[in-house]
């Protein structure tokens, strides 16, 4: 209670006296205070007589602030109520509090708190089902629900392998649409399996719960969590997807060549046991290299092999940086959940190591991308329009800052996750745009200029 | 005109915040900063179900009171303070959408909302809310805010039960 008072007078321009009258409701009024820390003390000036609060008794004082902002909301909302005897003083009344109880959203911001009020959230939604006599839960709009329980956003970690090796093999070998399209869906609906399973077992771990601290880009869809869908319901989904990916594998397989399903198992295995025991991957701190796997080689060699119906040595080794960014995405996801996850035993990178080796670890791996793209035309392994990916270079530069500035303040760091993902997407964007103009170079020229090819 | 006296009425109107206080099953007062509504009869406080111990208390003690005391989060001239003591019901019949029927007037005193609103995906609980009916029973009314002099006093309504 001493530290609340001593700072009591700088945040809040006025106190609120608030006791229960005679008549059994509440009567709560305004005055000006003076908090002394030293002695524990709040001096409350006198109020009209008429509704003077039960000296000598327990009350509750409160202090509250916000600070409207016109057209944006608010901001600097914070509240402390105090409990304690009050007795008459000089000018007034004299509070000793006991006991203290507040929120100020620069200690706790506003989503950490609501996720702290989440178990209240529960206890109110079962009293509510008692009272009404059926189950009464929480909802979203199917639309919204399907985005936030499969984290569509994130397809474009899928997306840019995908579009990559095919224009790698467009360069190489040719294009077949029907083929491209099967492969686009079939490795969209893996990712969303991947997605959802991950749900179920960060779930069934306590990882979720343990979090606190979600962003936009971490801490997973918590549809379970939150009472939006039912386990049940998200393994039914996270399966049905698996299928129809696995459905697609067999198909592209059986026409493009059956040499693609060590690739197809590969990838599925490496998906599912990402998080799913007895492997879980992630919580043994490979998850980057899980994910490194599976959105890098693997998904640009399966897209390059069902056009050409072969493996090569371009679609992997330009493949190494995309998936590097990817597993760099996650990576940075997993700096903002590391209390969670260390308290559900989930020991990713960022649980291991220390800040400096992190932010460290980031900026050689940034680095080691961008390196492979740039060497990787001189050896003729990948056409020079490809440099243009080195365009992309500035955008890992907010990711450090904030990393070094941010890296225990989850929702100041949420905008660099948002650049770090950025990062992955538009230099796999150059990328495929250095090939399709190596593509239309070839198809234009006879003997097309060196630095086009 | 409505139930309450036209200051108040006007403090309402502008008051981003101001103090719910409710009473315990120990019958303590516990106090909640909230956004309030006015439709001219009725005071409206909406409150998600993550912070619902409120609407717990109210559903055992519908006694409250609301206090508009911050000149900073009520901004009228001059400025005035009021507290208005009621009976509250909840309405927690349709968490999802129920709350909605007040939406007209949070978007009129806070127009932001819509866009919190379209982002309901993002925090999906925190719109999962209850609405908090308040009978004004007893008002008081300190114009220029100084409290240590009498108040007025408006009586406005039986007690329940």
């Amino acid at each position: 209670v001493k530290d609340v008072l001593a700072t009591l007078g700088e945040r809040f321009s006025h106190a609120v006296i608030v006791y229960v009258g005679e008549d059994g409701y509440p009567v709560s009024v305004a005055t000006e205070f003076e908090a002394d820390a030293e002695r524990g003390v709040v001096e409350l000036r006198a109020v009209a007589d008429e509704l003077q609060p039960p000296l000598d008794d327990r009350i509750s004082v409160v202090f509250s602030h916000i600070r409207p902002q016109p057209g944006v909301g608010y901001d600097e909302r914070r509240y402390v109520s105090l409990w304690g005897k009050v007795t008459r003083g000089e000018d007034g009344y004299v509070l000793t509090p006991e006991r203290e109880l507040g929120w100020d959203e620069e200690d706790v911001p506003f989503f950490e708190y609501s996720e702290r009020s989440l178990p209240q959230a529960k206890r109110y939604y079962e009293r509510v089902s008692r009272e009404q006599g059926r189950e009464v839960k929480p909802q979203l709009s199917r639309g919204w629900l399907f985005l936030r329980a499969t984290r569509l956003p994130f397809l474009s970690a899928t997306i840019v392998p995908i579009l990559l090796g095919t224009a790698v093999a467009g360069l190489d070998k040719g294009f077949n649409w029907w083929v491209f399209l099967l492969t686009l869906v079939g490795g969209c609906v893996v990712h969303l399996a991947i997605n959802v399973f991950n749900d179920v077992y960060d779930f069934q771990s306590g990882a979720d719960e343990a979090n606190v601290t979600p962003t936009q880009f971490s801490g997973g869809s918590r549809v379970i969590l939150y009472g939006l869908l039912s386990e049940r319901t998200m393994a039914m989904l996270a399966w049905g997807f698996y299928a129809l990916g696995l459905a697609i594998g067999i198909v592209l397989a059986a026409t493009r060549g059956w040499d693609l399903l060590w690739l197809g198992v590969a990838g599925l295995l490496v998906g599912f046991f990402y998080t799913a025991p007895p492997l879980r991957l992630v919580h043994r701190g490979l998850g980057e290299v899980a994910v490194f796997a599976g959105f890098g080689p693997i998904m640009t060699l399966g897209a390059y092999f069902v056009q050409a119906r072969e493996y090569a040595w371009a679609p992997f080794l330009i493949s190494i940086p995309v998936g590097i960014l990817i597993a760099l995405v996650l990576y940075v996801n997993e700096v903002p959940d590391r209390p969670g996850d260390a308290a559900a035993d989930k020991r990713t990178l960022p649980v291991r190591f220390s800040k400096r080796a992190i932010i460290n670890g980031y900026i050689a791996s940034v680095a080691a991308a961008f390196a492979v793209i740039l060497v990787l035309p001189f050896l003729d392994v990948t056409p020079w329009p490809t440099l243009i990916a080195l365009l992309a270079v500035p955008l890992a530069l907010p990711v450090v800052r904030a990393l070094r500035d941010a890296y225990d303040k989850p929702y100041v760091l949420m905008p660099a996750m948002g650049k770090n993902i950025q990062l992955h997407l538009v230099t796999g964007l150059l990328l495929i745009a250095g090939y399709v103009i190596a593509i239309v170079a070839d198809a234009a020229f006879d003997d097309p200029p060196s630095f086009l090819s | 005109v409505g139930a309450l006296p036209e200051p108040i009425e006007a403090l309402l109107g502008a008051a981003l915040a101001g103090e719910l206080t409710v009473i315990d099953p120990a019958g303590r007062p516990v106090t909640h900063p909230m956004i309030p509504l006015y439709d001219g009869e009725l005071i409206y406080l909406t409150s998600s179900v993550l912070f619902s111990k409120k609407l717990e208390h109210i559903k055992e003690n519908p006694k409250v009171s609301l206090s508009i005391s911050d000149p900073v989060a009520a901004r009228v001239e001059p400025f005035n303070r009021a507290t208005i003591q009621g009976d509250a019901t909840v309405d927690d019949s349709d968490l999802h959408s129920g709350w909605e029927r007040v939406l007209p007037l949070w978007r009129k005193k806070e127009p932001v909302i819509d866009a919190f609103l379209g982002k309901r995906v993002a925090l999906p609980l925190f719109f999962e809310r209850a609405v908090i009916e308040v009978r004004p029973r007893r008002a008081f009314l300190w114009e220029g805010g100084d409290t240590s002099r009498p108040p007025q006093v408006f009586e406005l309504a039986k007690a329940v039960a």
